[in-house]
């Protein structure tokens, strides 16, 4: 992940507008300085792929692309996005259809209950971006820090790596 | 149509109670071992995959309504204490609050039990003291700080073995401890006398959380009298009895719906008191009230499975095992009931003389819930290793001991004939894939010097059968598409697929026809999704529903193309002709817009017969014993539950139930701080659920043989064998690696290497 974020010196305490992009579109929010990225997506955006889950950066289910790499949404402050790029689960289909890995997911069974999956899957989208064929153990690593309690795990390394078969073939 | 009364036995974990339900027409006769089925019984990817992956499957959290007020709860800091005064005048005071709830002021609504939601005594650390609605969860977090509260604090017991001592808290009148279960079969005490090989010990398993990523929660709105609750729950007809008993309202009145939810496990059975608070604050404020639990608060106050103390007193005469006895106490917390960890003992195997009996601890912690096989994963840890003892003294391969004793036809507790068993075919499969042979008594050498392989196995027993009542409608449109409705679940099983599946097979649609349309009670009743029951109970009414419609749909086509009925039939969407194919959207659109409706009920188990589920894991693990680290190398699942309607979706319960079984006993604690009660790893950080890293190959076979016995489709439940048998059969491996026992669940690091050193 690596990035500092370019948190802006002096704002606050009450509401500020902060400008970004979210899936391609130049977003303005109003939100105070402690409203993180994902109850801004999620409550002000109506973006609710992005799930809450722990809130404090230990399950990955609010996973979102951040400038291109994966990042907890729930750890990640709104004002910090403030002129960056944000990918959500939503943006990932186009007209075209489903992106591969959401292809993937459901040809392999890659999800239960479905809570963690739109995580996953940004988790997974962000190590396709930088690696086009990667190993069973990249894809362990990838998606290391988004827990999944129905345990559809297998399936979730057998979809990413299918996925990226795909995608290296087109 | 007339409509009929029955009634039938229902074995719902563990328990077996007679249900009554009514029904409508006639059954129809199973599926054969031998049918040609298009669409049931083969990998289809999920109906909803779509909605799952592109984020528009809308779950209750998800559920965001134009002017709803949010609610925070205010939970004892006390494990136990008197509610002498709440003063919320510095709450109130807060920019943005609507409202405060608690014991002085909310309207009585009657919970479970009791007159109300908020007690004057709370009786563990979490319990609910006050509520906040408020214009943003922030501002209600804030507010619930500014609450005071005055307690006066009162003893209390925080653990599960100090609550059994006679010195204890007592917490009830008439103690803490109260039997809640016992089964006698033979003449167990003269058998174990009459016994020179005897084998006794003690085992614990900790206490487990469900950690469900979408946590409890609900959102409520009025319009004029009429409420609609949106719950992450497995049961809205649940939610809506608990709303009616809590409000005394009418159920024209209410609507539950559940759409999509984020898990279960067992936890999410009935209306919870965040439903009843949203409901109350929507009433009085006006708005809609959304009241969703944070994950802390999920793992104080949403259920939890008990923490069991064990002890098993075993017997073999010659290479058989003689009596078993097995005592098992539970902790409940502040929970009404227990899950009975000596099921198993009682009908697995073969033995002829059984005592059991289990009891029912109260402490001052977080009531249980059913957490996926309740009791029998906590008890088969103990039984199958159990069973592994005894044949390490007497000398006898574990597998073989078990084949000697899972050859009877009847069921130890009712006396009634199985449907059908297929254990021993289980065992076969298992030991072939695992390479059983490659077992040795005192385990082998690991892939290092420090690192040693042991092989484990124990076996699984469940009820499944699922019963009325369950009823769904199939609604054929005039362009040959369907849409089932039905008052079930998906609680992320696969429910609508398989429901779909059922629908296309019966009714003669491609799969991509039908629509289905769950978790509304508009729709007619369906069961909790709990207890391995759902497709074992809705399935067979599907099928009705569907073919109900279908009947009707032969006899406007037989009117339309001017053919005798029997001369029709429905094949893959279309109606079929003497050859010819009509697609039905021609056929039905001849009319303006006329929807066949069909309806389908469940009918009754058959009389005289016990229908359970069976199963076998296998385990191979590996040992490092300077670290005290498991690593779990190969788990074979195998199962026994009749037709498999979909077996990529079961082959993923399957996986899911292993990893939340290596969680149980690999990993997952609660750990409670006794001096003061508090739940100190009430999160996911430092409470262990698996992680893809610690998840092992695994090899799911089912021995898929129809139970054309057990209802019409053949199908039994799948939701919880796959969790059962997982924890023994790696702590028997564990063991066999290692030449010494861990009997306490979590086999942590630490665990294991205190074993090592207790090594003679």
């Amino acid at each position: 992940m690596g990035h500092v974020p370019k948190t802006p010196q002096f704002i606050g305490p009450g509401a500020v507008d902060v400008a970004f992009e979210v899936n391609g579109d130049g977003v303005s929010v109003h939100v105070p300085p402690h409203r993180t990225l994902l109850d801004t997506l999620r409550e002000t955006l109506g973006l609710t792929g992005a799930k809450r889950v722990c809130d404090e950066g230990t399950c990955g289910a609010c996973t979102i692309l951040l400038d291109g790499e994966p990042v907890y949404s729930c750890m990640t402050l709104a004002v910090a996005c403030a002129g960056r790029a944000v990918e959500t689960v939503e943006g990932l289909s186009t007209e075209r259809g489903l992106h591969p890995v959401q292809e993937a997911f459901i040809e392999h069974d890659a999800f239960q209950c479905g809570f963690c999956t739109p995580g996953q899957i940004m988790s997974c989208v962000g190590l396709l971006r930088h690696t086009s064929s990667p190993t069973a153990d990249d894809v362990l690593r990838a998606v290391s820090g988004n827990l999944c309690r129905c345990g559809a795990y297998p399936n979730i390394v057998a979809a990413a790596l299918s996925a990226a078969k795909k995608q290296a073939r087109r | 149509m007339s409509i009929k009364v029955v009634r039938t036995k229902a074995e719902f974990e563990g328990r077996i109670t007679e249900e009554t339900g009514l029904v409508e027409g006639r059954d129809l006769a199973s599926w054969g071992t031998d049918a040609e089925l298009g669409v049931v019984g083969k990998r289809h990817p999920r109906v909803d995959g779509i909605a799952r992956v592109t984020g528009r499957a809308r779950y209750t959290q998800d559920v965001y309504l134009p002017g709803m007020l949010h609610v925070r709860v205010l939970r004892s800091p006390y494990p136990r204490a008197r509610v002498r005064r709440v003063d919320t005048s510095r709450a109130l005071g807060l920019p943005g609050v609507r409202g405060v709830l608690h014991r002085f002021n909310a309207p009585k609504a009657a919970f479970r039990g009791e007159e109300t939601i908020f007690r004057d005594e709370v009786r563990f650390v979490g319990d609910e003291v006050a509520a906040v609605a408020a214009d943003t969860e922030e501002i209600a977090a804030d507010a619930i700080r500014l609450i005071d509260v005055d307690y006066e604090l009162l003893p209390f017991v925080a653990d599960l073995e100090e609550a059994m001592r006679d010195d204890a808290t007592r917490l009830e009148e008439k103690g803490n401890v109260s039997e809640s279960g016992r089964f006698d079969l033979g003449d167990a005490k003269r058998a174990f006398s009459e016994s020179k090989t005897i084998v006794e010990a003690t085992y614990r398993t900790s206490t487990q959380l469900h950690n469900s990523l979408e946590t409890h929660g609900a959102v409520a709105r009025w319009d004029g009298d009429e409420l609609t609750v949106w719950e992450s729950t497995q049961h809205v007809f649940g939610v809506r009895a608990g709303v009616q008993a809590a409000l005394k309202i009418p159920y024209r009145d209410i609507r539950v719906l559940c759409d999509y939810m984020g898990g279960g496990f067992g936890s999410k059975g009935g209306a919870g008191k965040y439903t009843i608070v949203a409901a109350i604050f929507a009433r009085q404020l006006g708005r809609p009230v959304r009241c969703v639990l944070t994950r802390d608060e999920e793992n104080l106050a949403a259920g939890n499975r008990s923490a069991t103390y064990q002890t098993v007193k075993i017997a073999a005469r010659g290479k058989r095992i003689h009596a078993i006895e097995h005592r098992s106490w539970s902790n409940s917390g502040q929970g009404r009931w227990i899950a009975d960890p000596t099921g198993p003992t009682n009908g697995l195997y073969d033995i002829p003389n059984v005592r059991t009996r289990s009891y029912k601890v109260v402490t001052s912690l977080g009531a249980l819930s059913a957490f996926r096989a309740p009791g029998y994963v906590e008890g088969t840890f103990a039984l199958d290793q159990a069973i592994d003892e005894l044949a390490e003294r007497i000398g006898e391969d574990p597998l073989e001991l078990r084949r000697r004793h899972a050859t009877r036809r009847t069921d130890p507790v009712t006396g009634l004939r199985y449907s059908l068993k297929r254990l021993l075919a289980c065992y076969d499969i298992g030991a072939t894939e695992i390479g059983w042979q490659h077992r040795k008594p005192e385990g082998t050498r690991g892939s290092a010097p420090h690192r040693r392989r042991g092989f484990g196995m124990a076996s699984q027993l469940w009820g499944g059968s699922g019963w009325p009542p369950a009823y769904a409608t199939v609604h054929l449109n005039p362009d040959g598409t369907a849409v089932l409705r039905c008052g079930t679940q998906d609680i992320g099983t696969g429910t609508r697929t398989v429901l779909a599946q059922i629908v296309a097979e019966e009714l003669g649609l491609e799969l991509g026809a039908v629509r289905v349309e769950l978790g509304d009670t508009n729709s007619q009743y369906a069961p909790i999704s709990a207890g391995s029951l759902t497709v074992a109970s809705v399935g067979p009414a599907v099928r009705l529903a569907a073919m109900d419609a279908r009947m009707q749909l032969l006899d406007a086509a037989s009117g339309l193309l001017e053919v005798g009925p029997t001369e029709l039939r429905v094949e893959r969407g279309a109606i079929v002709s003497k050859g010819r194919r009509t697609p039905l959207g021609e056929v039905l659109g001849q009319v303006e817009n006329y929807t066949v409706i069909g309806k389908g009920s469940r009918f009754p188990n058959p009389e005289g017969l016990t229908l359970k589920t069976f199963g076998a894991h296998f385990a191979q693990v590996e040992v490092d014993v300077r670290t005290g680290e498991v690593f779990v190398e190969h788990v074979v699942a195998v199962h026994d539950i009749g037709r498999v309607i979909n077996p990529l979706t079961a082959a993923s319960q399957v996986e899911g139930g292993v990893i939340q079984g290596l969680g149980f006993v690999l990993s997952e604690e609660r750990i409670v701080d006794r001096p003061t009660g508090r739940v100190l790893n009430g999160n996911l950080e430092s409470y262990k659920v698996p992680t893809v890293r610690d998840v092992p190959r695994i090899t799911v076979r089912f021995v898929d043989e129809p139970d054309t016995r057990a209802n019409n489709i053949g199908a039994k439940g799948l939701g919880e064998p796959p969790i059962i048998p997982l924890p023994a059969a790696v702590a028997n491996a564990v063991a066999n690696a290692i030449g010494v026992r861990v009997r306490t669940a979590p086999i942590t690091r630490q665990r294991v290497l205190e074993a090592l050193e207790l090594r003679p």
